[in-house]
């Protein structure tokens, strides 16, 4: 019983939401009921299009994560591992990350026209200062004691990435894997929803275009489900990787 | 090295330096279009004239107000809300999985459901900006409530705390550093829906300015607005960074 309960909430919600709605009657051009969004939601799973847009989605995510998570992750061990560095960036870091990445939107079209390359590199600019500045400080606070095996075994710099810092700071790469990720599938959704025409969010703004309400309803869901599920999974895979290492809390709310 | 004597600010600085003279130096030798990047003088030119005799200052207005309005809105209803889901252990257990979902959905996804709702105008844009800003602060909030010390709890038994004394007296104290936290990025969600929603409503704002420079070719104003947003995004955080070591001094000087 006890872990039923979180459902009740949303079944209840659900319910009257349906009942309000056949009791007022008619239709309508904003809004549909659940049923009818049930409906609508196994009708594109089955003709196509909501997978078809998924994959569109998806792809560009994973793209513009893994080059943006890449590229900060390179950066922030970098600037971790030298205090000259990490000293004369901070500044210029400052000045770049509150940028919001939805505005780079217009200048990304500019440069790569409609397609997977604009949101990309929207996807990766939104990441990259996330994974930066948990990758920096992960290798900062990686125990001094390691760095000092690291110059008695006189390994080279690259050898020190390789074998000490990146096994030291996993965990804590993990989270800011799973923190860049939930950012993504926002930024990605964002860019369709406002230029690139195709993906998850070009389905939901064609739904409301055309006064299809219980397909938006129906590509809504789907997408709080995409979100919730990603993180779930990346959770998960992130307790049984570290399992042994302890709780990972980097205090930061996904 | 005498570089690593200078003090951080400096060195920050020279960092900074350093980038824009690159940036002058790319733009100078015509490595990339002018018309994807401005020269930093030109950028400049366009900041300057635009905050002096052009639209920009009104644009910039209007962001950071619709920012505010909206994310004091969604942090007053969060903290409240929380409160209530927080009092109780049973309403967290009920409702922490339905929020959970909501959290995760990307605010932006519903700005259709909003447009076809109440349309194009300003108040669907501060809609969608409470909307998407309410999470972090109602979590955070809720979360605080959660960690209350037990020996607090019984205390507040022992004296026959009203639930209303409870929150006033034990939760929220506890609850602030999680809050201040929740808000903190509460508002920079508020920022970016607020840049969102103007650019597919045209309501006035550094958004639709973007939007309308980009197709315009007008590069130099584009990146204008966009040194606008970064600075709108980091003074806030700042701002808010003071208030937060102002709010829990005593915190500090109790744990000393």
């Amino acid at each position: 019983m006890k872990r039923w309960r979180g459902v009740i909430v949303p079944v209840v919600l659900l319910a009257l939401a349906e009942i309000a709605f056949r009791a007022r009657g008619g239709p309508s051009d904003s809004l549909a009921p659940p049923s009818r969004a049930v409906a609508a939601l196994l009708s594109i799973l089955l003709d196509g299009s909501l997978v078809v847009g998924s994959a569109q989605t998806l792809g560009t995510l994973l793209a513009g994560l893994a080059l943006g998570s890449l590229a900060g992750a390179t950066a922030g061990i970098a600037l971790g591992s030298s205090d000259l560095l990490r000293r004369m960036t901070f500044l210029t870091i400052e000045m770049l990350r509150p940028i919001p990445s939805v505005a780079l939107l217009p200048l990304s079209l500019l440069i790569f026209g409609f397609g997977y390359r604009m949101e990309i590199a929207v996807i990766a600019f939104a990441t990259f200062w996330p994974s930066l500045i948990l990758t920096q400080s992960a290798v900062v606070q990686i125990e001094p004691r390691l760095t000092e095996v690291a110059r008695l075994l006189r390994l080279s710099r690259w050898q020190t990435a390789a074998k000490i810092i990146l096994p030291a700071a996993a965990p804590r790469l993990m989270t800011a894997l799973r923190l860049a990720a939930g950012l993504a599938l926002v930024v990605a959704v964002t860019a369709e929803i406002v230029s690139n025409p195709q993906g998850l969010g070009h389905d939901l703004m064609i739904a409301q275009e055309t006064l299809r309400p219980e397909r938006m309803f129906a590509v809504l869901f789907w997408v709080g489900l995409i979100g919730w599920g990603k993180n779930a999974a990346l959770l998960r895979l992130e307790r049984r990787l570290f399992a042994h290492r302890g709780d990972v809390d980097t205090g930061i709310a996904a | 090295m005498t570089l690593r004597r200078l003090p951080t600010s400096v060195l920050g600085v020279l960092g900074l330096l350093t980038l824009i003279l690159l940036w002058h130096l790319v733009t100078a030798a015509g490595l990339v279009s002018k018309a994807f990047l401005p020269s930093p003088a030109a950028t400049v030119d366009a900041l300057v004239w635009g905050l002096g005799k052009g639209d920009l200052k009104g644009q910039l207005a209007a962001t950071t107000l619709r920012m505010l309005n909206g994310w004091l809105l969604a942090s007053i209803g969060a903290i409240a809300l929380g409160s209530l889901i927080g009092i109780s252990q049973t309403a967290r257990a009920y409702l922490r999985p339905t929020l959970a979902f909501a959290r995760s959905l990307p605010a932006s996804a519903v700005i259709p459901i909003a447009i076809s709702l109440v349309g194009l105008g300003p108040s669907m844009v501060l809609g969608v900006v409470v909307f998407g800003s309410v999470w972090p602060t109602l979590l955070a909030t809720v979360q605080g409530f959660a960690n209350v010390e037990p020996r607090l709890r019984d205390v507040a038994q022992v004296l026959r705390l009203s639930h209303l004394a409870y929150v006033g007296k034990i939760g929220l104290p506890n609850a602030v550093p999680d809050i201040l936290a929740g808000m903190r990025l509460s508002l920079t969600i508020a920022l970016i829906l607020a840049v969102i929603g103007e650019m597919l409503s045209g309501q006035e704002g550094l958004g639709s300015a973007i939007l309308l420079a980009a197709r315009a070719f007008r590069a130099a104003d584009l990146y204008a607005g966009l040194v606008l947003l970064g600075l709108i995004g980091l003074l806030s955080s700042y701002g808010l960074i003071w208030v937060e070591r102002r709010l829990t001094r005593w915190r500090q000087a109790a744990m000393r």
